[in-house]
């Protein structure tokens, strides 16, 4: 079987301020089609480098990336990105922000002006399983923080990726919102299907949503250890206190601080 | 109450300062050659209304035109330098060495190359107030949030795609920001050279009164240059204002 997302022995150097600096070295890693996977590790160990690999921003010194059965050699253009900035437009108003991907994307770029109503309409619903009903005509800066990267979040989203990447999404928001934003993506991903890889340096946020945890080193970094979440779904957040769930967090916990001492 | 008095603030220190500077010319008795007060320089203004008119429509024109130059190939500039590091780091150099160059120094160049007149106001101005409309526009391209480029580029937008959607909507605060310290650079370029080498404008004029000894009406075109001045920036100021209202908003919730 083939998996959706591949790096096969990725190497990537690049030129620094001090020389060369290897961030990440014979890393390997497989997510399947629609599977939930997540990126954990300790800070700088090339994350979010990971994240630029595989949308093709940056292309690998050594080895090779594959996302869809093919090999990424420039930007993929099936994925939408989300960051812990969420990096609204101040001068469009939220739904305008949402529809930006359509106005760049093919094949919604060449129809974008004619059938503008449509595609309104599809981020005005869009908008609304996330709990931003009604919110569309307002500005960025009328919006909390969670509310703004709930709005990040439909517009990674709104051109119908099979691929979300999302690079610690959730860092900047307090522990409440945060949970609140967890279970938006996991009814998102439910309802919808997509593939996602999560960089996070959040072990609870990484095994409550995740199918697949991926702990990577200290830079230069690779992939140490993988690990499955079994726990059913869909998951509550009480599952956050059953001993299963504090086992992993457990777990992934003394893997990291391995890697950190090593 | 405060609102009252913020509005009307400017207006009692404006005449506020004239009052002061009647005063001190009347108590010490300041010869009017040397120092006019300003009862002698509004009376000036009343006699000569006519030719300071005219004297100012002649110094407006000549720096709009300038101006109007200025924000074209300001623009067209800064986007170009705004758009690759490269071309940034090639062509700042350049424009450093430019800028620091006392246009002052240029005027007689350009009276040998157009002769007397209202172009080299026009280019006087023009090369004194393109400057930070081009820095400007380019520091609005260059500045913008990397995450934001590449999750467009992640869905394969072309450069001209991200300069169209994100570059240049957000350089225009930069761009609104920098015309009014244009507009009154453009100013003062036309008339440093109005002064230089011209038969009109209110440099023109100056020069002339100052020559005949007419010291009120010299002070009345310092008064008339003050006032366009203010006239100029206010209507730069208010057009930033309503172009780019998001940027005023969006910076004052910036907590968020």
């Amino acid at each position: 079987m083939s998996a959706f997302v591949e790096l096969d022995k990725v190497s990537l150097a690049y030129r620094g301020a001090s020389g060369e600096v290897l961030a990440l070295r014979d890393t390997s890693l497989k997510v399947a089609k629609g599977e939930f996977a997540a990126v954990v590790g300790p800070s700088g160990c090339g994350k979010s480098t990971l994240m630029k690999l595989v949308t093709g921003l940056v292309a690998p010194t050594a080895g090779t990336v594959g996302v869809a059965g093919a090999r990424v050699t420039g930007p993929v253009k099936l994925a939408g990105m989300a960051f812990q900035n969420p990096s609204l437009l101040p001068w469009r108003s939220v739904i305008d922000n949402v529809l930006l991907p359509l106005e760049i994307v093919e094949p919604h770029r060449g129809r974008f002006r004619a059938e503008r109503k449509r595609y309104a309409a599809a981020a005005g619903a869009l908008l609304g399983t996330v709990g931003l009903d009604g919110f569309g005509h307002r500005f960025p800066w009328e919006l909390s923080g969670g509310m703004q990267q709930r709005v990040s979040l439909c517009r990674a989203l709104i051109h119908e990726p099979a691929l979300l990447m999302l690079d610690e999404p959730f860092a900047a928001l307090d522990a409440f919102t945060r949970e609140e934003l967890w279970c938006v993506l996991r009814d998102l991903w439910q309802k919808i299907g997509f593939t996602v890889i999560l960089v996070t340096h959040d072990l609870r946020e990484a095994a409550f949503l995740a199918d697949t945890i991926h702990v990577m080193s200290a830079r230069p970094g690779r992939i140490v250890a993988t690990r499955r979440v079994d726990l059913a779904r869909p998951r509550d957040l009480s599952v956050c206190f059953e001993p299963a769930f504090v086992d992993i967090v457990h777990d992934l916990r003394g893997r990291i601080a391995e890697v950190r001492q090593g | 109450m405060t609102s009252t008095l913020e509005r009307l603030s400017p207006w009692l220190f404006t005449i506020g300062l004239f009052v002061a500077w009647e005063l001190v010319c009347r108590l010490a008795k300041v010869d009017p050659f040397i120092m006019p007060a300003p009862s002698q320089v509004f009376l000036a203004v009343g006699q000569y209304w006519r030719p300071l008119l005219r004297h100012s429509g002649v110094t407006l024109w000549t720096t709009m035109a300038g101006f109007a130059l200025a924000v074209a190939f300001g623009v067209a500039l800064g986007l170009v330098v705004g758009w690759s590091r490269a071309i940034y780091r090639g062509i700042y150099p350049v424009m450093i060495g430019f800028n620091s160059i006392p246009k002052v120094a240029v005027v007689p160049i350009l009276v040998v190359w157009f002769g007397i007149g209202e172009i080299p106001a026009i280019l006087t101005a023009f090369l004194i107030s393109f400057f930070p409309i081009v820095v400007n526009v380019a520091t609005g391209l260059a500045t913008m949030e990397p995450e934001l480029e590449d999750v467009l580029r992640a869905l394969g937008a072309r450069k001209m795609d991200i300069m169209l959607k994100v570059g240049i909507p957000r350089a225009q605060p930069y761009l609104f920001g920098s015309l009014k310290v244009a507009i009154t650079l453009a100013f003062v370029g036309a008339v440093v050279s109005e002064t230089i080498a011209a038969n009109a404008g209110l440099g023109f004029l100056m020069v002339q009164a100052g020559s005949n000894f007419q010291m009120p009406l010299v002070f009345a075109g310092l008064l008339g240059l003050a006032v366009e001045g203010i006239a100029m920036y206010a209507v730069f100021a208010a057009i930033e204002r309503r172009m780019t209202r998001w940027a005023f908003r969006s910076s004052m919730s910036a907590g968020t």
